[in-house]
């Protein structure tokens, strides 16, 4: 079953079509990922389902459901979570505050119980820090709870953003670029969440991703994408191998396969 | 140095960090009751004007500091709650009754204000907000009916319970009115900090891109942000009506919002404490500056020599002091001065240096 479909979404900015005619579909409990140079527009297409682009034509689904008429703090109650390429934290809140923040879609609670801080608010915190402790021990972040971001090394954010996403317990989860910047082994232990995210939490994975050794141990299924358009979509194999790919990757003097 | 061993997820959630924590804060309050007791008249009253401007602080903090939106109109909203306070009086509303709900309105007047205001960022919300100030000593001067015009208002004494409680008659009954607000705010303030929507201020404060992501309505969220915040304003400007006496369109000029506004720079923008660091400095500054000016102009045989604006002046050298070598404002110098005492004698100079800071693209915004 399809959880979440482009249809034909186009999305100039002035003269560049940023994103051109794509369409794909992501499976319930499938790693999708994109790839592609610089530029060619996945960043774009992720921001277009976090709906803070609106596309020019075509329709984007969830579930069957046009999401077009949505606001963006909407997107998350859908159940899709998402992170940024160039990492967008709380910097002055602490791990543990940015991870509860990642609760916001389950507030039951208003601003009356909170300003007194009625029991029931009380009750909420308690299983709100549950879910995030949760998420802690499953992304091993103990040591940086109380740690404030500013002070945070790079991989460590990195972390930390995917565990915020984590813990507003989506369906769905976008993940721009999760291992650029990181080191081998932070890389590997990156490949084993994602499995995990996938197998275990049965959470449905859309991802962008340069690192092939990355997106072929983890992904079902592939888009090759340059210049907004689809070059190829397939098995991460069959895109790796496609002509089209190939030249496009010779073309920025930059290799596919790693 | 103290480790605290949590062991239970309500550690993060209770108000105090630790026993000790809550001693010093209790001993705090102690002495705030047994204030009237210890200090005459005169300093009681300066106490007080302290406590307003501490109140006026908090309000302000949670728009400034916690949802990182600035205000130079502030001064405006303190005028509002001030002026349905007391006309709401003149009209038979007894004061306790008047006062919650000149606040409850100028919160009100805030969230309208706010849905088209809070669309602008930066240096354009401050020149907005700025307008809303240099309109207000208009509006009040042109509303003579209701407002007095130049003439000003005059404040009817409180009257709570048949007591009569009056700034100059009764001080100590007046500090305890003030003192109970002080606390009332104090705790609403507290508790929305550990709770989702405070989490959703500082959210959005440090990037609203996330913020929206997670699922907080940036817009709804920045007018409550706003509406809490003129609310609280308001009732700073109730009491400081009772404490002025009388007042008039220029009691709440713009140079009242920058005062405001610095106030809480100073004292330390995003934490509770610098609201009350900050109202200590403003309350305390005029009369530091009369002793100063009295001995200056006496070593330099001056005489009594006029000096316009040394107030402004002042204040504004204190601000580029601070912006320059603690931005975080007094309550970061406390904490500084706290862990160097607790650490002696293992205290790093770079210790609260960030480790690392790198370039942002400006792509997603
Ligand atoms: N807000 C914007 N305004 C104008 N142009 C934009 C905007 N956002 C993206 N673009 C342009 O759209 C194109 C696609 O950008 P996008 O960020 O989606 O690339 P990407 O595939 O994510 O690349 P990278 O691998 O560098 O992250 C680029 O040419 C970029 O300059
Ligand atoms: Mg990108």
């Amino acid at each position: 079953m399809s959880l979440l479909t482009l249809e034909n979404v186009t999305l100039s900015f002035g003269g560049l079509k940023a994103v051109n005619n794509v369409s794909f579909h992501v499976g319930k409990g499938e790693t999708f990922a994109i790839v592609g140079p610089n530029g060619a527009g996945k960043s774009t297409v992720f921001n277009l389902i976090s709906r803070i682009y609106n596309p020019d034509c075509g329709d984007i689904k969830f579930a069957n459901k046009s999401i077009l008429g949505l606001r963006p703090d909407q997107i998350p109650f859908l159940g899709i979570a998402r992170t940024f390429q160039n990492i967008e934290l709380f910097e002055q809140s602490t791990v543990l505050q940015n991870l509860l923040v990642g609760r916001q879609r389950h507030r039951k609670s208003n601003l009356i119980t909170e300003m007194f801080f009625a029991p029931s608010v009380r009750d909420e915190e308690r299983r709100h820090r549950q879910v995030v402790e949760e998420v802690i021990e499953f992304l091993e972040l103990q040591a940086y709870r109380d740690k404030f971001i500013a002070g945070l090394p790079y991989g460590v954010r990195k972390i930390v953003e995917l565990a915020r996403a984590l813990a507003t317990e989506p369906q769905v989860l976008l993940l721009d670029e999760p291992a650029s910047g990181l080191s081998l082994e932070e890389t590997n232990d990156m490949i084993f969440w994602i499995e995990d995210i996938k197998k275990q939490m049965g959470i449905t994975v859309l991802m962008v991703e340069h690192d092939m050794n990355l997106v072929s141990s983890v992904s079902d299924r592939v888009l090759a994408l340059a210049d907004g358009k689809e070059l190829a979509i397939g098995t991460p194999e069959q895109v790796q191998n496609h002509p089209a790919v190939i030249e496009a990757y010779i073309g920025t003097g930059k290799r596919i396969v790693s | 140095m103290r480790f605290v061993f949590k062991r239970s997820y309500d550690d993060d959630i209770k108000l105090f960090k630790h026993r000790p924590q809550f001693i010093y804060y209790l001993l705090l309050l102690i002495l705030l009751i047994a204030l009237p007791w210890l200090i005459d008249d005169f300093f009681l009253g300066e106490a007080t004007n302290v406590l307003i401007w501490a109140i006026a602080g908090m309000g302000l903090m949670v728009l400034t500091g916690f949802t990182g939106q600035v205000s130079l109109g502030h001064a405006a909203f303190m005028a509002l709650g001030c002026y349905l306070n007391v006309i709401l009086m003149q009209n038979g509303v007894p004061f306790i009754i008047s006062l919650p709900l000149a606040a409850i309105l100028t919160g009100f007047a805030g969230a309208i204000i706010a849905l088209p205001v809070l669309r602008l960022h930066g240096i354009y919300l401050a020149i907005a907000t700025l307008a809303i100030s240099i309109l207000t000593e208009d509006i009040i001067v042109i509303a003579k009916n209701w407002t007095g015009g130049v003439m000003g208002l005059v404040a009817e004494p409180i009257e709570i319970f048949g007591l009569d409680i009056d700034r100059y008659g009764t001080p100590v009954l007046f500090y305890f009115v003030v003192l109970f607000i002080v606390l009332f705010v104090l705790m609403v303030v507290r508790n929305l900090t550990r709770a989702p929507l405070g989490r959703a201020f500082t959210a959005i404060r440090d990037s609203e891109v996330s913020a929206q992501a997670l699922g907080v309505n940036v817009t709804k969220t920045k007018a409550t942000s706003f509406a809490i915040s003129c609310a609280i304003v308001g009732l700073a400007g109730g009491l400081l009506g009772h404490y002025a006496g009388a007042f008039n369109h220029e009691t709440f000029n713009l140079v009242f919002s920058i005062q405001l506004l610095l106030m809480i720079v100073i004292g330390g923008l995003g934490s509770i404490h610098g609201a009350f660091f900050g109202a200590i400095i403003v309350g305390f500054l005029p009369q530091l500056i009369a002793i100063t000016r009295g001995s200056i102009s006496s070593i330099f045989n001056l005489g009594s020599l006029p000096l316009p604006g040394i107030e402004s002046a002042a204040f504004a050298f204190i601000l580029i002091v601070f912006i320059l070598f603690e931005p975080r404002g007094i309550y970061g110098l406390w904490i500084k001065i706290r862990t160097y005492f607790e650490l002696f004698p293992f205290y790093r100079k770079n210790m609260f240096k960030r480790q690392k800071t790198y370039l942002k693209t400006e792509r997603m915004k």
